[in-house]
């Protein structure tokens, strides 16, 4: 016993906790600095679904986002953007922005069935979402106008899944 | 020289460290306007509070009767507090319309405490979950207020889903 009781107190404790401490505190700190970037700056997402056709794969696309435009403000007509569902909080889903606050937005109601249009004028704050494929998107042309503060991001960068597979096997291999 | 290198270096770290402390834990806000007295005062020392970002996760646990903190629907440079009445699917009375109004999936109706001159859903209608930026927990300053912010529902305005 006396001699185990001797090892552990040979043990050099303070060196093996500075050690472990500054290996936990390396990590920790590159933890922060991915979530700095992918929150603030740029992120990747994977978007699936028919209502980007044909701008987005039905399969599945990587997007890059770019978060600092889009918390400065600097999101204009015709850009396809990040957002967060208003029907759901937990989803993220891209759409392109057809109207700023103050533009007046002509839409087909049904286009698959009927000619019918309306003009809807974006209120201040808000702006006005769409589909590419306005046959299979549910949009603002559903739930309205949404408050621009639901936007996370711009798509600046756009390629296929099957390209980043391949391109990230080329790399590591 | 390593002097200025390594303050750099601790500095950004520290940066990095206290963004990421803020955007997922816990923050801070002070309050500007009266539309949450008396729970939350401006005069004579502005309000500082606790927000949790612990709620935003996967599963959004936000209840009735929380004091909430979100991006206002008309500009999205601004926050705003205020309590979270009711949840989707929940029927609330609109007292000024005189009418009942179900909250819509995914959308949340929010009353600030000091009704005259709080300028909340009763105006520009039920807001998206997804504007929500955290709940206000606690008050820290100034030191006479500080405590818990609790949790607390009016009586009889919303019916549950």
């Amino acid at each position: 016993m006396s001699g185990f009781a001797r090892r552990l107190a040979g043990f050099p404790w303070r060196e093996f906790a500075a050690d472990a401490f500054s290996r936990v505190f390396l990590i920790a700190q590159a933890v922060c600095a991915v979530h700095v970037v992918n929150a603030h700056v740029c992120s990747l997402a994977v978007v699936t679904g028919p209502s980007m056709l044909p701008s987005m794969n039905l399969a599945g696309d990587v997007v890059a986002v770019d978060r600092v435009s889009a918390r400065l403000g600097r999101v204009a007509s015709g850009d396809a953007v990040l957002l967060i569902s208003p029907e759901d909080p937990r989803k993220p889903v891209v759409k392109r922005v057809l109207g700023m606050e103050g533009d007046a937005v002509t839409f087909l109601v049904d286009p698959g069935n009927s000619d019918e249009s309306r003009t809807v004028v974006v209120p201040q704050g808000h702006v006005w979402v769409q589909g590419d494929n306005i046959y299979a998107s549910r949009d603002s042309r559903h739930f309205g106008p949404i408050p621009y503060g639901l936007i996370t991001g711009k798509v600046f960068c756009r390629s296929s899944m099957a390209m980043v597979c391949l391109v990230s096997l080329t790399l590591n291999f | 020289m390593r002097g200025p290198w390594s303050l750099l270096r601790g500095s950004l770290t520290g940066a990095l460290i206290g963004v990421t402390i803020n955007d997922r834990y816990a923050s801070f806000v002070t309050v500007h306007g009266s539309s949450m007295l008396p729970t939350l005062e401006c005069h004579p020392a502005k309000d500082r509070a606790l927000v949790s970002r612990l709620c935003l996760d996967t599963r959004f646990g936000f209840s009735r009767g929380d004091v909430v903190l979100f991006r206002s629907p008309t500009d999205h440079r601004e926050l705003m507090v205020k309590r979270l009445l009711a949840l989707p699917g929940d029927w609330i009375q609109v007292p000024s319309a005189k009418e009942i109004r179900q909250v819509p999936e995914g959308h949340c109706w929010v009353e600030g405490d000091n009704a005259d001159v709080s300028w909340d859903s009763r105006c520009y209608g039920p807001i998206p979950l997804g504007l929500m930026q955290g709940r206000v927990t606690h008050i820290v300053w100034p030191l006479n207020r500080i405590g818990r912010v609790e949790r607390k529902m009016p009586e009889g305005r919303v019916m549950q889903r």
